[in-house]
């Protein structure tokens, strides 16, 4: 971290990065709905890795080379995903139209700070529930398998990899996710712009110029660069993808941190 | 202490706030006083450093509020009765507020019962009436005990017992040195609270001097105010849309009054 981010962080006076976290994580931890939405990712994707890895064929000899489980046990990224970028997204817009971010800022004035506390606490927990919950859904998943088709290990080239990049592909989620509330600060558009950004454009633009373009796009980067052991010849390889999704990451909360101090609030 | 130096706020080509210049002295309590939106909350805003100046600016013990090192300790302010997520409890929004403003925990619970809202404190805040609303930001305001605190239009949509506890709560406020500005447009309650008045019409100062002044030839607080606000009062209704004046005559060319098909001074959404 540059000095200049370091500053901006640390006022001169009284309170500090440390207060604003202790405030986040209060607020964080005290809205139900939150915790609801978590248990939303932990179950779903548990239940969609296993369901996918129980509904896996063994595969045709001619596809032996390119089969990978890996792939289909992480198959629940995309559902969480969603979850993960909605709750960012409301950690911001709903303070603006509940109006608690004149609270906030009235403990929190330095902006900078507010943010970092909010992308740092729900960032961070969500990189840890989600390595949790992929590295469970791995074992629990590879257990549904059939018995025929040979389990995979972490141990295997490329699977320990696979898995925690795809928990911390959601973490990434999490902080551009509040990057998206600061920026667009209505709820409705910005989940919009967050399901557009996740789902509705990569699909469109898979249907007409195939990977093309749709490789560059985070849940494209997820499921076809992190989620896999076997690189795909077509699409970004894993480090690529992830450095990738790291400069997303960085320009999203960048922008979103400009309109927050811009913006009268 | 609260000083204001040629605050100046512009939406487009409309000036909310114009070169508006005052003090506001502890010990007594300010009122803040002006037709519905003179610019008001728009200065409250910028004190609060939640909307930033065109130009001039907005101390708060000589700092600008986001400058200040603890900011909850020094400065409490009530803008909006529903600043906090329906979701959580009055305990839960408090306790937030205190971890980022340094303030002890213990003040959670003081605040709560110094408002009367301690039997409610652990219900969803979204189920308050809007009097327990007001009620939650005061205990806000005076989580860090500070010495200058802000209301804008507290005594909105309370009864009048509410409206009394809010009255001597200020008085008790100010009487402990404090320094206490509210707002209003209401000014039987102006009357009966502040000592001092900060008029302002349309985004400009109109007064700035003490109740006992303004009223002293005699009138009361209410005809010294349209005295003062005559021509600046901006949702102005003319004689031609009462239904008893038959025939309006004329205005007279040389006192021109504000026209009401003018667009009335809103903040853009």
């Amino acid at each position: 971290m540059s000095t200049a981010v370091l500053s901006s962080l640390m006022p001169a006076g009284g309170y500090g990065l440390p207060h604003a976290l202790r405030m986040e994580w209060i607020k964080l931890r005290s809205l139900r709905s939150t915790w609801w939405a978590l248990l939303v990712v932990v179950a779903g994707m548990i239940a969609i890795g296993v369901v996918t890895m129980a509904n896996t064929k063994p595969p045709s000899p001619d596809k032996l080379a390119t089969f990978d489980p890996t792939n289909n046990v992480l198959a629940g990224v995309a559902l969480g995903q969603l979850v993960i970028g909605v709750i960012g997204v409301l950690l911001v817009t709903g303070e603006y139209s509940s109006g608690s971010i004149r609270a906030t800022l009235a403990a929190v004035p330095h902006r900078p700070l507010v943010l970092a506390a909010k992308a740092a606490v729900f960032g961070g927990v969500t990189l840890v529930l989600s390595e949790l919950v992929v590295l469970v859904t791995f074992f629990a998943g590879g257990a549904a398998l059939y018995p025929a088709i040979p389990q995979p290990s972490l141990t295997d080239g490329g699977v320990l990899r696979a898995v925690l990049m795809s928990g911390a592909y959601l973490g990434l989620i999490a902080v551009m996710a509040v990057g998206i509330g600061a920026l667009v600060r209505h709820t409705a558009s910005a989940i919009g712009a967050l399901v557009g950004l996740l789902f509705v454009v990569p699909a469109v633009l898979a249907g007409a110029t195939g990977t093309a373009v749709a490789k560059f796009f985070p849940t494209m980067i997820a499921g076809n660069s992190l989620a896999v052991s076997r690189p795909m010849p077509e699409m970004l390889t894993p480090w690529a993808g992830f450095a990738l999704l790291v400069l997303y990451t960085a320009v999203v909360y960048a922008a979103g941190l400009r309109v927050l101090v811009k913006r009268d609030a | 202490m609260i000083s204001v130096r040629g605050l100046t706020k512009r939406y487009g080509a409309t000036a909310a706030v114009e070169d508006l210049s005052f003090d506001v002295a502890p010990g007594t309590v300010t009122g803040f006083l002006g037709p519905n939106g003179s610019g008001k909350s728009t200065t409250m805003r910028m004190i609060m450093g939640l909307d930033t100046p065109d130009a001039g600016r907005a101390l708060v013990n000589g700092r600008p509020y986001p400058e200040l090192a603890w900011p909850l300790r020094e400065v409490g302010a009530l803008l909006e009765a529903r600043a906090y997520h329906p979701g959580r409890t009055a305990h839960q929004h408090l306790t937030a507020l205190a971890a980022g403003g340094g303030v002890s925990r213990a003040r959670v619970g003081e605040v709560l019962r110094t408002v009367g809202l301690a039997e409610a404190a652990h219900q969803r805040a979204g189920t308050f009436s809007l009097g327990m609303s007001q009620r939650l930001g005061i205990a806000a305001a005076l989580l860090g005990d500070p010495g200058v605190l802000l209301f804008d239009e507290p005594v909105n949509g309370l009864d009048p017992e509410g409206v009394r506890w809010i009255r001597d709560l200020m008085k008790s406020l100010a009487a402990e040195g404090r320094t206490v500005l509210v707002s209003s447009h209401l000014i039987s309650e102006m009357a009966l609270t502040a000592e001092h008045l900060v008029v302002i019409g349309p985004g400009r100062l109109l007064a700035d001097t003490s109740v006992a002044e303004l009223t002293a030839d005699g009138s009361s607080l209410e005809e010294a105010f349209f005295r003062l606000t005559s021509g600046a009062a901006m949702y102005t209704g003319t004689p031609a849309h009462r239904p008893d004046t038959e025939t309006p005559s004329p205005a007279p060319l040389s006192a021109p009054s504000p026209s009401p098909y003018d667009p009335p001074h809103r903040r853009p959404r």
